[in-house]
């Protein structure tokens, strides 16, 4: 288990948690981020990320991604 | 009959309007609120129905003022039936939305907008299935080609008059509905609640933690209980599911949502590289991001100099034969001298002179909407992010000053996306030193008559002096002002589309028009008060130094004496300016009786000043208090007199250091 934004790009990872501020997991969940749900990491540089969760394609704060513990997902 | 139009950002709810309504569109403003308000009409087979255009939102929570604009609509004003869009790419996250607007109990009609765009993804969509799921009508769309428009509209109007009453509910597990019904019980003798909303709806709302309602019920009569209740509620569930009541009720949304999708669509994989992302991988990269950004950022300003320069061409030329013509008109028809004055010196010259912007300023927006329409600006923001940073700020709030570049006031308003209250007030206060398409022609003016052949160079100079104007305060601000407020950047991409012409015609009209409206009240009264005061009292020579605008701008010339622009033509443009930034060059070419010809106003203008005083006025010009649409948008927009007149005050005093500053420095160097 790790935080988004320790992932490299173009793995896939399963969202465990979403922690921080209620207002934080709140907004993420709304706008797809979940429990359960795949997300593959886009671009991971200096700044914000770019992340893929299903079709959605987003902008993701480093702060943010902090906060969203996943687990790697090996495809074989 | 009243139709409310709701969806996510990005589900192609903007199109669907357009094609509703076609160009019969009305642009307004919510009460009390700056975000825009987009009414439009339909008609068809004799029926028509009035339909608004409600802000995209993910979710009916009071995060953002969009979100509460779109839900006080439904619940105030009770339209008769709300189609809520829904992208078919992302059926999914897009349902959410639909199972709040169900559990709000409203007549309801869900539009699977894009569905040719999720067929060609191999997302197959059951459409009747999914309406039996949701137990409302369900339409596929797709809007740009027309397809399944008229029946929307059909299924949407039978539903208004039918009113079903069906309640609809989601089963939230044993725990939560038990509090739920707990919450009932304790609401169901307040009449004014019950009158207004579902109480079930508010017990679930208030378990969300929704601000809005609890402050609604701190004016029922049972609020001390109903608050005391909540709090234990709160330790109850956390204790026992190691979870806020709030994540819960979302996480049981989605079950819900999840299982109706199974059922209801056939997807093929999970993850599939798109073009989209193929092009995001060069222009988002580390090294191509920023150089790209640079070249379109230069090709939309050099864009749109070239091309709208040969129609203000024309515009002058129209102004010219129209002037000349008045005025032979008028002295063969034996018009009194003064009459003849007023519609020659005063309103053709006055009003060309600011209709000739029309051209550049219809560019930049055609611009922006191309690049908002395509999706590129999502990416600038991205982008940009290290930049806004600096401001200490996110990406995001890039799209607000690029907007401000074609005009401060939708700048400063579109800073409501943004949602930390430190966000936005850095961007509000900031904003208005972005260089305006008003305060470009006067830079075009003075740098084409006193450095000519470096035009280009001291233009883009001014640019570049606002952007690090409003870093340097962004920084200040934010670090003494607003401490430890944090910020979240969270963005949708939206795939990149190929913009349709008339959606791109229909936006750049919104935001252009705008200027037409003003050149032709605001602009036009006061081109009139100057030429009215360049004539009193009566019998002075026209915009002599005994004139009351002579008097007026003499009383404050002093004022920019050490600035280098000490006349009173100077400080009655820059008086009048604040009424609208265009009126600078106006008055010049009202008071110079000019009129709308660059070269004249050019040369009429160089009386007044010198290369280095030129150059302490355009910066004065930038930089001092922003005009009164902005002023008012600002005042809206924060929602304090405080601030307003702060922004007021420090810009003002500001530009007059700078200018002062830069013209003794000049001076002192042996500029003149």
């Amino acid at each position: 288990m790790k935080p988004l934004s320790m992932m490299t790009p173009g793995r896939d990872s399963t969202v465990i948690n979403v922690a921080g501020g209620d207002c934080v997991t709140q907004r993420l969940m709304e706008m797809g981020i979940r429990k359960g749900v795949n997300v593959k990491v886009l671009q991971n540089d200096r700044g914000p990320l770019i992340i893929a969760v299903g079709e959605i394609r987003m902008i993701l704060g480093r702060g943010m991604a902090h906060k969203v513990l996943v687990n790697e997902v090996v495809l074989e | 009959m009243n139709v409310g139009l709701i969806g996510n950002p990005n589900c192609g709810k903007t199109s669907l309007f357009n094609e509703l309504t076609g160009a019969r569109q009305h642009v307004g403003n919510w009460p009390g609120v700056t975000v825009e308000k987009k009414v439009g009409k339909y008609t068809h087979d004799g029926k028509s129905a009035v339909i608004v255009d409600l802000p995209g939102t993910y979710s009916l929570g009071a995060y953002s003022e969009d979100e509460l604009v779109a839900r006080n609509y439904i619940i105030q004003e009770r339209p008769e039936v709300v189609i809520d869009v829904a992208d078919a790419t992302n059926l999914e996250r897009n349902l959410y939305l639909t199972v709040q607007l169900l559990e709000m109990g409203i007549p309801l009609v869900l539009a699977v907008n894009m569905m040719d765009e999720a067929q060609k993804r191999q997302i197959g969509i059951d459409i009747q299935k999914l309406s039996q799921r949701l137990g409302i009508p369900v339409v596929a769309t797709v809007a740009p080609k027309r397809i399944g428009i008229h029946e929307l509209m059909e299924k949407a109007v039978r539903i208004a008059e039918a009113k079903p009453n069906e309640s609809f509910q989601i089963n939230y597990g044993e725990t939560i509905e038990r509090e739920i019904d707990a919450l009932v019980h304790i609401m169901s003798d307040s009449v004014e609640l019950k009158r207004k909303y579902h109480l079930r709806w508010v017990a679930i709302k208030l378990l969300e933690n929704d601000k809005y309602f609890l402050e609604e019920i701190k004016k029922t009569p049972k609020a001390i209980l109903i608050k005391q209740q909540l709090s234990e509620i709160n330790n109850r569930i956390s204790q026992s599911k190691g979870e806020e009541p709030e994540t819960l009720i979302i996480d049981k949304r989605y079950q819900f949502i999840s299982k109706i999708v199974e059922a209801s669509t056939k997807k093929s994989q999970a993850y599939a590289e798109t073009l989209s992302d193929r092009i995001d991988r060069i222009t988002t990269s580390r090294i191509w991001g920023i150089p790209i950004f640079a070249l379109v950022m230069y090709s939309v300003f050099s864009l749109t100099f070239a091309l709208s320069d040969p129609m203000i061409g024309w515009i002058e030329t129209f102004f010219g034969w129209l002037g000349e013509l008045a005025a032979v008109g008028m002295t063969s028809a034996g018009v009194s001298e003064l009459m003849s004055s007023f519609v020659v010196d005063g309103v053709v010259n006055g009003v060309g002179s600011i209709l000739v912007f029309i051209p550049p300023i219809f560019m930049m927006f055609l611009f922006m909407s191309l690049l908002e329409d395509s999706g590129y600006m999502a990416r600038a923001a991205y982008v940009m992010d290290r930049l806004m940073r600096a401001l200490g700020l996110h990406g995001k709030s890039f799209i607000s000053y690029l907007i401000g570049f074609g005009c401060n006031v939708p700048g400063v308003m579109g800073t409501r996306t943004l949602e930390s209250r430190k966000d936005r007030m850095i961007a509000i206060m900031t904003i208005p030193f972005m260089s305006c398409m008003a305060r470009l022609p006067i830079y075009v003016l003075l740098a084409g008559a006193f450095f000519t052949g470096r035009e280009g160079i001291v233009i883009f100079s001014l640019y570049v002096l606002g952007i690090v104007l409003a870093v340097m305060t962004g920084k200040i601000l934010s670090k003494a002002l607003f401490k430890g407020d944090n910020s979240h950047f969270v963005m949708e991409l939206p795939p990149y589309r190929i913009p349709t012409i008339k959606g791109l015609f229909i936006h750049m009209w919104e935001k252009g028009s705008s200027f037409i409206r003003k050149a032709g009240t605001v602009i036009f009264s006061v081109v009139v008060i100057i030429w009215v005061l360049s004539n009193l009292p009566a019998g002075v020579e026209y915009a002599s130094a005994d004139s009351y605008i002579a008097r007026l701008g003499g009383a404050i010339a002093p004022i920019f004496q050490p600035a280098g622009f000490g006349t009173w033509e100077a400080s009655a443009a820059l008086l009048f300016g604040v009424l609208a930034k265009e009126v600078v060059v106006g008055t010049f070419g009202v008071i110079s009786g000019a009129g709308e010809d660059e070269a004249a106003i050019s040369s009429a203008a160089a009386q007044y000043f010198t290369p280095l005083s030129a150059l302490t006025f355009m910066i004065m010009t930038l930089i001092y208090m922003p005009c009164v649409a902005t002023v008012g948008a600002i005042k809206r927009e924060t929602n304090s007199w405080r601030w307003t007149l702060f922004a007021v005050g420090y810009t003002t005093v500001l530009g007059w250091f700078l200018a002062v500053g830069v013209f003794q420095i000049g001076k002192f160097m042996g500029f003149s």
